[in-house]
């Protein structure tokens, strides 16, 4: 039996595609600005997604989020990392920050998740505690994993990268359980857009997408931070030279990308069942439009995940039971495109 | 955690001695395999809260229970046989929770003689009663079995075409084959044949094939949470028409994360999962209900569980079938495993949570039509259909 398209399923498809596109787009958009930055292949970039649907889940149903514990105890091996380096270096400097971004900020988030969240509490606030926690846990991260290697070549970044992944995974399980939750919707209803019915949520994530985007854009284009960012990813020795601090950029870049992260998990919640493991499937989807940009280019990784989602949504009409085959053959041909159109060029030579 | 701290664990569990096969010879020794903790713990954790509530004695000989969790983890539940078999000397397996498990072990129970009442759902640990699963049981009604009730409900409704959507896996194809040919025996016609990931994030394109099949009735065969999501689609994008579900999604979880969108929701399901609503003349409510009231006292247990209520039976099966052994033989013996295995083939008509069990030397689950019953969600809750 031939599947029937007319005007009204393609309409549905597009929206579909574009919904899950915008998500991936902000998942890729990050996997650039962190291995542009840091040289990191962010595989654990979907675990922030997870981690704020769940902990969103959490607080609405008036669980202790268990988000709280790992963001303290990080933080505390964080500090201690900073503490010791500290006492090799000989110098005191930076331990009053580390105490504050490392003890202060995730001792007082897990106070407000544990003691201040209550259920008259509105969504709006639990969000932000949420959102909050992944932000403080994405430069705990990068000082525990990353930062003692910041300088080893991608291939062991990648291979910690890994690591990190399954720690993550493994601590979701412990903190979060097996199942799957839901959240409930940020906006209930829908509307008219060409005279087709299209739920608010989705016009939500679309906008929410396009707002990050241009937001990061104005961040890079326009303030001191992001130039800073972006002359560490030109040159890395070359922006310590002119005082740029490489563990700094590595932990704004990550604290950044948590943010990122987070928000797509507050988008999605709604739309779809999200479990402790769901993160790295999200990140891969994210990671086939990041590699079609050349883990380089913003624009091309932004066009590269709306096709992926777009793909998706298409491929599960068609021929539902081959969908991720679809979706991962792509990677094959625009590798192949990108290695005979482009001459390799090799991480700095220092 | 290694073996010896497990069966330490499962010892102070029960407040046994760790050293059970050693020191009673003469005692029956049970070995449980249950899958409490890995992916599919919330499987195993029920069973293994069940464990206090066994028998300690049956026919006269008193019982013990070796309990082991093989962390859903296939090698380990062969491991795990291994050394229940050959050191602890048990007379009886029951468990292991998952239909992999249970697969790997059937030549295992062939070899050394032991018979094995398994806690798995596949129709394919005991079919065919061949020469190696003369010695496995099972007590969950089989897939099939479900499937010929949603046939029956779907046929009494006067729905004549169904939209299939099932997990793009051996599950999900297993559900297809057995569906379509029991369908097609009817005359139902399956208009759409849908696939999706455990892992989706999006099922619109499945959902839109399905609904512009227009179709009388979609049937999702996929298990747990991961089932919600072509309902809340099916729903959202305004599909009024009856939604089946398998008894995989029988689990509290799935009311948590389905809410409003899965209400309506037809399902085959054990007897116990709708205990207090069962007509008095069904022979599994008062079974039922006795389970109810132990496993529910039991601290932190929560709601019931069907899958505590699959081990619960397995021990009723034994309370039948140990006293004819009795007979022949010893426990501790290979020829007392032998005798068990004959009675737990001649058990008739025992009434348990899941329904009725009469085994036969050509069925070793022995279940009827009357082990399940079709539920509609209501409320938020389990219902009965009459």
């Amino acid at each position: 039996m031939g599947p029937i398209m007319d005007l009204t399923i393609f309409g549905f498809l597009v929206q579909d595609g574009l919904t899950t596109g915008a998500v991936y787009i902000l998942l890729a958009v990050s996997l650039v600005m962190v291995f542009t930055v840091t040289r990191i292949v962010l595989v654990p970039q979907g675990e922030f997604v997870a981690f704020a649907t769940l902990t969103l889940a959490g607080l609405e149903r008036g669980d202790a989020p268990g988000l709280a514990w790992l963001l303290v105890a990080a933080g505390v091996l964080a500090f201690v990392m900073d503490l010791s380096a500290a006492r090799r270096r000989g110098s005191r400097r930076g331990i009053a920050a580390a105490a504050v971004l490392f003890l202060a900020v995730p001792a007082v988030l897990a106070a407000v998740a544990l003691y201040g969240i209550g259920a008259s509490t509105p969504l709006a606030a639990k969000i932000a505690v949420t959102c909050a926690m992944v932000v403080a846990l994405g430069p705990i991260l990068y000082r525990v994993a990353f930062q003692p290697m910041a300088a080893a070549s991608p291939l062991y970044l990648l291979i910690a990268a890994i690591a990190l992944h399954f720690v993550l995974v493994g601590a979701g399980l412990y903190l979060f359980g097996p199942e799957g939750v839901r959240t409930s919707p940020l906006l209930d209803g829908s509307t008219e857009v060409l005279s087709m019915p299209v739920s608010v949520q989705t016009l939500l994530i679309l906008a929410a997408s396009l707002g990050l985007n241009l937001a990061l854009f104005a961040f890079f284009g326009f303030t001191l931070q992001g130039k800073a960012l972006r002359a560490t990813a030109v040159n890395r020795r070359g922006a310590e030279l002119v005082g740029v601090s490489a563990d700094y950029a590595g932990q704004l870049t990550f604290a950044l990308a948590a943010a990122i992260g987070a928000l797509s998990g507050v988008l999605i919640g709604p739309v779809t069942t999200i479990y402790y493991d769901s993160g790295f499937l999200l990140g891969l989807k994210g990671f086939v439009g990041a590699i079609i940009g050349g883990l380089a280019a913003y624009p091309a990784a932004a066009v590269g995940a709306l096709l992926v989602g777009l793909l998706e949504a298409f491929s599960s009409f068609w021929a539902s039971a081959y969908k991720e085959v679809i979706v991962f053959t792509l990677i094959v041909p625009v590798l192949l495109w990108r290695s005979l159109a482009h001459v390799a060029v090799e991480e700095d030579h220092d | 955690m290694n073996r010896r701290n497990k069966s330490a664990c499962a010892a102070v569990l029960m407040g046994l001695s760790c050293l059970a096969a050693g020191s009673a010879q003469a005692d029956i020794t049970v070995g449980v395999i249950i899958s409490a903790t890995g992916p599919a713990a919330s499987v195993g954790v029920t069973q293994q809260r069940t464990v206090p509530l066994l028998p300690k004695e049956i026919g006269g000989e008193r019982v013990n229970y070796i309990v082991l969790d093989d962390a859903s983890d296939t090698t380990t539940t062969v491991k795990q046989a291994k050394k229940l078999i050959s050191d602890d000397k048990v007379d009886v397996l029951l468990g292991p929770s998952l239909t992999p498990n249970s697969l790997a072990l059937i030549d295992q129970m062939a070899e050394t003689g032991t018979p094995m009442i398994s806690l798995a759902g596949s129709g394919a640990i005991v079919e065919p009663v061949d020469d190696k699963r003369r010695w496995v049981f099972k007590t969950p009604q089989s897939d099939g079995q479900m499937a010929r009730a949603i046939i029956q409900h779907m046929t009494s409704q006067g729905i004549r075409s169904v939209g299939f959507i099932s997990f793009n896996d051996a599950y999900g194809e297993g559900w297809a084959a057995s569906f379509r040919s029991l369908a097609e025996q009817v005359g139902i016609k399956i208009v759409a044949s849908e696939r999706y990931q455990r892992t989706d994030t999006s099922v619109t394109g499945q959902t839109l094939k399905l609904i512009s099949a227009n179709p009388d009735a979609v049937f999702i065969a996929a298990s747990g949470t991961p089932a919600v999501l072509p309902q809340a689609t099916l729903v959202e994008r305004g599909f009024r028409k009856p939604i089946y579900q398998t008894h995989g999604v029988a689990n509290n979880d799935f009311l948590r994360v389905g809410g409003k969108n899965v209400e309506g929701t037809l399902l085959p399901g054990g007897p116990v999962l709708v205990a207090e609503q069962l007509p008095d003349s069904h022979p599994a409510k008062a079974p039922s209900l006795e389970f109810i009231r132990l496993y529910e006292a039991l601290p932190n247990a929560g709601m019931r569980s069907t899958f505590a209520a699959y081990l619960w039976d397995a021990s009723l099966i034994l309370k039948a079938a140990v006293p004819e052994a009795l007979k022949t033989a010893k426990p501790g013996a290979p020829a007392f495993r032998a005798a068990l295995r004959d009675a737990i083939e001649g058990v008739k008509d025992v009434v348990a949570t899941n329904g009725v069990y009469s085994m036969s030397a050509s069925d070793h689950l022995g279940l009827d039509s009357r082990s399940r019953v079709m539920i509609r969600i209501e409320n938020g809750g389990w219902r009965l259909v009459p």
